[in-house]
């Protein structure tokens, strides 16, 4: 693909004229019907940023209720298995309900509440950010409707029955190939008809202004957190971090302090699936990937689609990771080269669940696993005086039945931990 | 070349190209034109259509599943406009397709088409700088939506921008027939008035003769889709230019100028 081969629909347009925009990604394209809904959320979201109030309750829950600050934890044997750089995993798993989603869901809950909405509505992939939906409205006794892809509520069989225990509805979307991207289409479709009473909480930092910016600085405490760890830690910052990113909200959430610390490099992982061809992954910027700047679901960004505009379809072992789209400001990063993307396959993240369980006692979700393989493969590359940090996004439960089926878990002693 | 509503109200029919196939697409449009249409909007069919309800979704997946392409839509756009050159004909796209060709080049391809206009389903006012430059530039009518939540200050931007006529929205959600006509739309056609002399469509929701007899009573023209989408989906291909034709008459029938 040459340079000029990549459409901007921005060129003409004042970057700065429009809000939400991360250099010239991001930006709001939507039915109109939605316009009104958006306005009145960012100006919400405005108003709550500027109030101390709104700040003390949400830092009072996330410390009481959703357990924050998360570890930043030395993974001592794991780098010593490896033999290279210090790992240090943030453990974002530790957090309620299992995954660094609650971190957004509680934020964009409370703004919820303070505009009177009554009626709550989530997509969800791999069921985590349903599940921390769920919980939050269970919290705040607000109706709750999650849409999840049927493939992956049979993926994600128990976060579905979390989902459902906690009192949330879920429906199933069967259109599409029945993961996240659907999920997405279908939650919008219930808002452009529900808009007037209905509040979206979106669950990655993607779709149209404000939402990117609203979900990063949510999870912004996870790199706010972790920099003041590793200062106690280490006395200084980390050489690099890795996170997995999907959608990009736990990526984001664990870069950002780093962004203007130009020595800490920034590492986001990824789905490499089980091939390179278009379909066979999630890696939106991978080289001849099939990743091109276009507009899906609200937002101009890096998009797997055919030639003639068609978005494609995606496959990763991980159903957080498996959408064809990434957040903008992570195309923002991609194309500054703030940040570099790589990725790991079905089989390297599989293997670095066996690896981080054995060695440390940690069963990672299936999506930060993809997080852990980048560092088995950095980790002994960077000398022994090097840092290295982990985001460990969110804990494996749900993902112990993919994992059996996969990992051949009948014959323990037979499955061989290899870095 | 302007388009005009000669018929009170006028019509305005959505065909989703490539379904079933692009040359019946092309023979609809033209029986449609025949029968009272005076503007035809081609929809390309996209992979994410999320402003349309299941019948759309549904067409839309068949038509992107035989392959077709936003540049198979501008081939039979050209064959239509050469068939019937007094009619109106809009392009109705979802973003994507035409950000992936370019938007210069898709307004130049779309104008050598024989196009009027355009409609882009996610393109909002704000963002359409560039759009709105490449519609002057070939002299097409770019068409926005106005939506029953748009506050005054949006409508009037919308009717600012648009040419040709502006298409309001009857109902707050997505397309699809339904029963009555939602009380929504006369109150927003009447608030767009203010704005603009330009015809005001109405779509989302009408699929009955007596519908458009409803909306004659305060709109410009009617846009039907959903029902026409639907008529295609159970209909063989062989005879849907047909069906869709009388169809048309049968919307047609029963308003003045018929
Ligand atoms: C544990 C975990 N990590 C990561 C992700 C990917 O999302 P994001 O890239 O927004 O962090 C998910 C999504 O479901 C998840 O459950």
């Amino acid at each position: 693909m040459s340079s000029t081969a990549i459409p901007t629909i921005t060129s003409a347009a004042p970057v700065s004229a429009t809000p939400g925009r991360f250099g010239i990604y991001g930006g709001r394209y939507v039915p109109e019907t939605l316009m009104a809904a958006l306005l009145e959320l960012d100006h919400a979201y405005e108003l709550a940023q500027a109030d101390a109030a709104f700040h003390a309750e949400l830092d009072g829950l996330l410390k009481d209720y959703v357990g924050r600050p998360t570890p930043l934890y030395f993974a001592k044997r794991l780098t010593e298995t490896l033999g290279g750089a210090k790992i240090y995993l943030k453990r974002e798993d530790l957090l309620h309900t299992g995954a660094h989603k609650i971190n957004n869901a509680l934020g964009q809950a409370l703004l919820a509440r303070r505009m009177g909405k009554q009626r709550i509505i989530a997509e969800t992939g791999a069921g985590q950010h349903g599940v921390a939906t769920a919980t939050v409205c269970a919290l705040f006794g607000l109706e709750c409707v999650v849409y999840m892809g049927e493939e992956d509520m049979r993926r994600q069989e128990l976060n579905v029955f979390r989902m459902r225990l906690l009192g949330a509805e879920v429906r199933g979307v069967a259109s599409g190939s029945a993961t996240l991207k659907d999920a997405i289409n279908e939650a919008m479709r219930d808002w452009v008809t529900n808009v007037r009473t209905t509040f979206y909480i979106l669950g990655s930092a993607l779709g149209s202004h404000p939402y990117p910016t609203m979900v990063r600085d949510f999870h912004r405490v996870i790199s706010k957190e972790s920099k003041r760890q590793i200062l106690e830690h280490e006395g200084r910052l980390p050489d690099a971090i890795v996170a997995c990113v999907g959608g990009g909200s736990n990526a984001i959430g664990a870069f950002y302090e780093y962004i203007p610390e130009p020595n800490v490099a920034l590492i986001g992982v990824e789905a490499g699936g089980r091939g390179t061809a278009l379909g066979e992954h999630a890696a939106r910027f991978q080289k001849n990937g099939g990743g091109i700047p276009g507009v899906l679901q609200g937002t101009y960004s890096y998009v797997l689609q055919d030639d003639a505009g068609q978005v494609a379809t995606t496959h990763s072992v991980s159903a957080g990771l498996d959408y064809a789209s990434v957040g903008p400001e992570h195309a923002m990063l991609h194309d500054s080269g703030r940040a570099t993307y790589t990725s790991a396959t079905d089989a390297e993240a599989l293997n670095a669940v066996s690896v981080l369980s054995r060695t440390e006692g940690i069963i990672p979700a299936l999506e930060s696993a993809h997080a852990v393989a980048e560092a088995l493969k950095l980790a002994p590359k960077m000398g022994k005086d090097k840092i290295l940090m982990v985001n460990v996004s969110g804990r494996g439960d749900k993902d112990i039945g993919i994992m059996t089926r996969e990992m051949n878990l009948s014959g323990a002693a037979a499955q061989k931990v290899s870095a | 070349m302007p388009i005009t509503f000669p018929n009170k109200p006028g019509l305005v029919i959505y065909l989703t190209a490539g379904d079933p196939d692009l040359g019946t697409t092309r023979d609809m449009a033209i029986a449609a034109i025949d029968n009272g249409a005076d503007v035809i909007e081609l929809g390309v069919p996209f992979s994410d259509p999320l402003a349309d309800g299941p019948v759309i979704q549904r067409a839309s997946e068949r038509a992107v599943a035989k392959g077709t392409r936003l540049t198979d839509v501008l081939v039979i756009c050209k064959e239509i406009r050469a068939a019937r050159p007094q009619a109106g004909i809009i392009l109705f796209s979802y973003l994507n397709p035409v950000v992936r060709l370019g938007m210069a080049a898709f307004a130049t391809a779309a104008k050598d088409a024989g196009a009027d206009g355009v409609l882009l389903t996610d393109m909002i006012v704000e963002e359409a700088a560039e759009y709105l430059e490449a519609m002057r530039t070939n002299d097409l009518a770019p068409v926005f939506l106005a939506a029953p939540t748009s506050p005054d200050e949006r409508l009037k931007a919308i009717a600012e921008n648009s040419r040709g006529f502006v298409y309001a929205i009857s109902r707050v959600g997505i397309t699809g027939t339904q029963a009555e006509l939602a009380s929504d739309a006369e109150q927003l056609v009447k608030r767009l008035k203010q704005f603009t002399k330009l015809p005001i469509a109405l779509g989302f929701g009408i699929s009955t003769p007596a519908h458009v007899q409803t909306v004659a009573g305060f709109a410009d023209a009617a846009v039907i889709g959903s029902a026409i989408v639907g008529l295609v989906e159970k209909t063989a291909a062989a005879e849907a230019p047909r069906a869709v034709g009388d169809f048309v008459r049968s919307l047609r029938k029963g308003t003045t100028g018929a």
